[in-house]
């Protein structure tokens, strides 16, 4: 079960939720953990990071070959895939944009993917990576707040890059500052757009990791039961399946109204 | 789980597939899909067209039959009235021949009986006067009883 044969179980569910961290010495404590703003997690950069290289640049590979004739298998099941979040950014987003579906498309499947980690037994890759000599491995990237905000950050950022790219500058401004209750209200309706929208970002990503960390934390707490562990993993992960489905459909379509809602004016 | 550097990285991760998606993944699988549909829609409107096409052709193939039919009829009476009116031409034309045969049949025989019968007067009054000579040789003069002799003759 646990690599560590005399760990408690408070001491095994930290290393699980330790992420593989590099940082400059002077920022290291006494146990010779990261702490500071300049410290990387190595895990959730390189699982996330080939997720994303294996899932895009096969897709890429299958795109430049697609064909308008009868679709092979794997191509069949990229366009169901790519169609069904075209279908979604056709019925909510109804500006032009060249960028909302293919974010759509990114989201739906990295999120996914790096969800789908969580279906791996969660004591496989660390021990297998502890075997190599890497001390810790947090195996699910969306469990790390950082990836989470990185995502919703950026989606934040294209967000009001849209709100200026279709109603410009002034038009911009002027819905912050008269939305919803006039220009007399100029300060209220500017604190009540802040709320609002720092709200987006904040519970994009809090959602995304709060679902992921908790789901991840069951697993790890039925991984503790030791032979037990096995009538209630399945569930489990059968069950989990749904979620991670449905927290990366989330996060992909509350992306889309969000660009929706920027590329409308009020 | 603290905020940190990564969350940096991840943005560049994130920024990089939103790129590739963008670049190399979604505009060839819309033109794939785009095509397809046209294709789709094309062959469609095809299939209409060729049945609407086979409907008139159909049609069409009837009509030059019934009226193929038609002609035929008319062909089979006309070739029957026009056999019919040679079978009476020929009809009419052996009456005619017919009854030519007959008159000259009948004018032959006449002319026979004609020649027998003035054969049979040249015999009869030779006769006559052959018998009378032998009745009456002593008695009867011939240059005497010319007259007599000659209406006997024209009597016959």
């Amino acid at each position: 079960m646990s690599a560590e044969g005399g760990l408690t179980t408070a001491g095994y569910i930290q290393h699980h939720l330790t992420n593989l961290a590099v940082c400059a010495d002077s920022a290291k404590d006494a146990t010779g953990h990261c702490h500071g703003f300049w410290t990387l997690h190595l895990d959730t950069l390189i699982v996330s990071g080939l997720l994303g290289l294996v899932a895009f640049g096969l897709m890429a590979k299958l795109a430049s070959r697609a064909t308008a004739g009868v679709p092979c298998g794997w191509q069949n099941f990229v366009e169901m895939v790519v169609g069904m979040v075209d279908q979604q950014v056709k019925d909510t987003f109804h500006g032009k944009s060249a960028l909302v579906t293919p974010l759509a498309i990114t989201i739906f499947i990295w999120v996914f993917l790096m969800n789908a980690m969580d279906l791996i037994p969660v004591d496989f890759l660390p021990v297998a990576a502890s075997a190599v000599g890497v001390d810790y491995l947090k195996v699910v990237p969306t469990t790390d707040p950082n990836l989470t905000f990185a995502m919703s950050i950026t989606v934040f950022l294209i967000m009001i890059w849209m709100n200026l790219k279709v109603k410009g500058f002034g038009g911009y401004m002027h819905e912050i500052f008269t939305a919803p209750f006039g220009a007399k209200l100029a300060p209220v309706n500017l604190i009540f757009r802040i709320v609002e929208d720092i709200a987006k970002p904040i519970s994009l990503a809090l959602r995304l990791f709060g679902n992921m960390y908790a789901g991840e934390m069951v697993f790890i707490l039925i991984a503790l039961l030791g032979l037990y562990q096995l009538p209630l993993a399945l569930p489990w992960a059968l069950f989990h399946i749904l979620i991670i489905t449905l927290q990366a459909f989330v996060f992909m379509m509350l992306t889309i109204v969000y660009m929706s809602m920027a590329a409308e004016s009020h | 789980m603290s905020i940190n550097a990564t969350l940096i990285g991840q943005a560049i991760w994130f920024a990089v597939f939103i790129w590739i998606t963008m670049k190399f993944v979604w505009p060839p699988l819309q033109k794939a899909m785009a095509d397809r549909q046209k294709q789709i829609a094309d062959g469609l409107a095809a299939a209409e067209r060729g049945k609407q096409e086979q409907e008139i052709a159909a049609k069409r193939s009837a009509d030059a039959l019934r009226e193929a039919k038609e002609k035929a009829s008319e062909v089979i009476a006309a070739a029957e009235r026009r056999a019919q009116q040679i079978v009476e031409d020929a009809k009419g034309q052996a009456k005619v021949e017919a009854d030519k045969v007959l008159a000259s049949g009948k004018a032959e025989i006449d002319q026979e009986v004609e020649r027998a019968k003035q054969q049979l007067r040249e015999r009869v009054a030779e006769l006559a006067v052959a018998g009378a000579e032998k009745i009456l040789k002593k008695e009867i003069n011939a240059a005497a009883h010319a007259d007599i002799l000659g209406s006997l003759k024209q009597g016959l």
